[in-house]
């Protein structure tokens, strides 16, 4: 059976592809995408310690993430779109106008 | 424990060849795949429910949303025109600051992961093993849900139709005044 440590262990895994994602990708839709792979890590930690501890508060808790995911992945998709109307570009490096 | 190595490997791999690939409908797809692995996963820690919130909002909503976009956007990969001129430019120095930021990604990708898995290995206590009886019903969840988490429920009501009204104002061309527009 796989233990708590198991699942805590490929749960950093996704975490870390989820950063280097971020950090690496010149692309804002990827950067996203990077960004829903973090909160699915962080769904994943939620379940097992939900399951660990037996409570159900830790699903729910996934339950309220997974509608957050969609807020920020609907609001943040309308001001990729918005962006790209812009600059005709989706690397971030190209929104520079308010750096200093 | 074949199934768990089966579904994280899936979801490691794919998220792995997320982050790789350069057509971001690609991405997309594959995004999809980890998300049906990571709800294998949830399978196995008895929670069907989140299973299938997992594949009809994750799969099913959100990633339909990226796609729409992907190809609303005429899928641009991550080389365009524009990054190509921006290059041209600014000579061998963009490209040395892209290749420094992709290596200091690596590194700090790399550092975090070895740090959780020290900090895992390092902790005091017993290795969990699961308990054997599972509370997590459907029922239990539902009751939960709408006692104890009931402001919560509808709080969050609220941010899914802010968040709509949010993303209709900024995804919308600028409407002329003279036509009466709001804004």
């Amino acid at each position: 059976m796989p233990t708590l440590d198991h699942y805590l262990v490929l749960s950093a895994a996704l975490f870390a592809i989820g950063t280097a994602g971020v950090f690496i990708r010149r692309n804002l839709i990827t950067i996203l995408l990077s960004i829903e792979i973090m909160l699915n890590a962080v769904n994943l930690t939620f379940v097992v310690f939900g399951r660990a501890l037996g409570a159900v508060d830790g699903q729910i808790i996934v339950f309220f993430v997974i509608t957050v995911a969609a807020a920020e992945a609907a609001v943040g998709l309308a001001l990729v779109i918005g962006l790209f109307r812009h600059r005709e570009s989706l690397n971030p490096d190209s929104f520079a106008s308010l750096k200093w | 424990m074949v199934l768990f190595y089966l579904f994280g490997a899936t979801a490691v791999v794919a998220s792995l060849l997320v982050i790789a690939q350069r057509n971001p409908i690609y991405s997309v797809l594959l995004l999809i795949a980890s998300f049906g692995a990571l709800s294998g996963l949830y399978v196995l820690l008895d929670a069907p429910f989140l299973a299938v919130i997992q594949i009809i909002v994750y799969a099913g909503a959100i990633m339909v949303l990226f796609l729409f976009v992907v190809m609303l956007l005429n899928a641009p990969h991550e080389d365009t025109d524009y990054d190509e001129r921006l290059r041209g430019a600014e000579g061998p120095g963009a490209i040395s600051t892209r290749s420094g930021s992709m290596r200091f990604g690596a590194l700090l990708a790399a550092a975090l992961i070895v740090e959780l898995v020290w900090a895992l290995t390092e902790g005091e206590g017993e290795a969990g093993l699961f308990p054997g009886e599972s509370v997590s019903s459907v029922r239990a969840i539902g009751r939960s849900l709408f006692t104890d988490y009931a402001l919560a429920f509808e709080v969050t009501s609220v941010l899914i139709l802010v968040a709509m009204v949010g993303a209709v104002l900024l995804a919308r061309r600028d409407v002329p005044a003279a036509r009466g527009g709001v804004m």
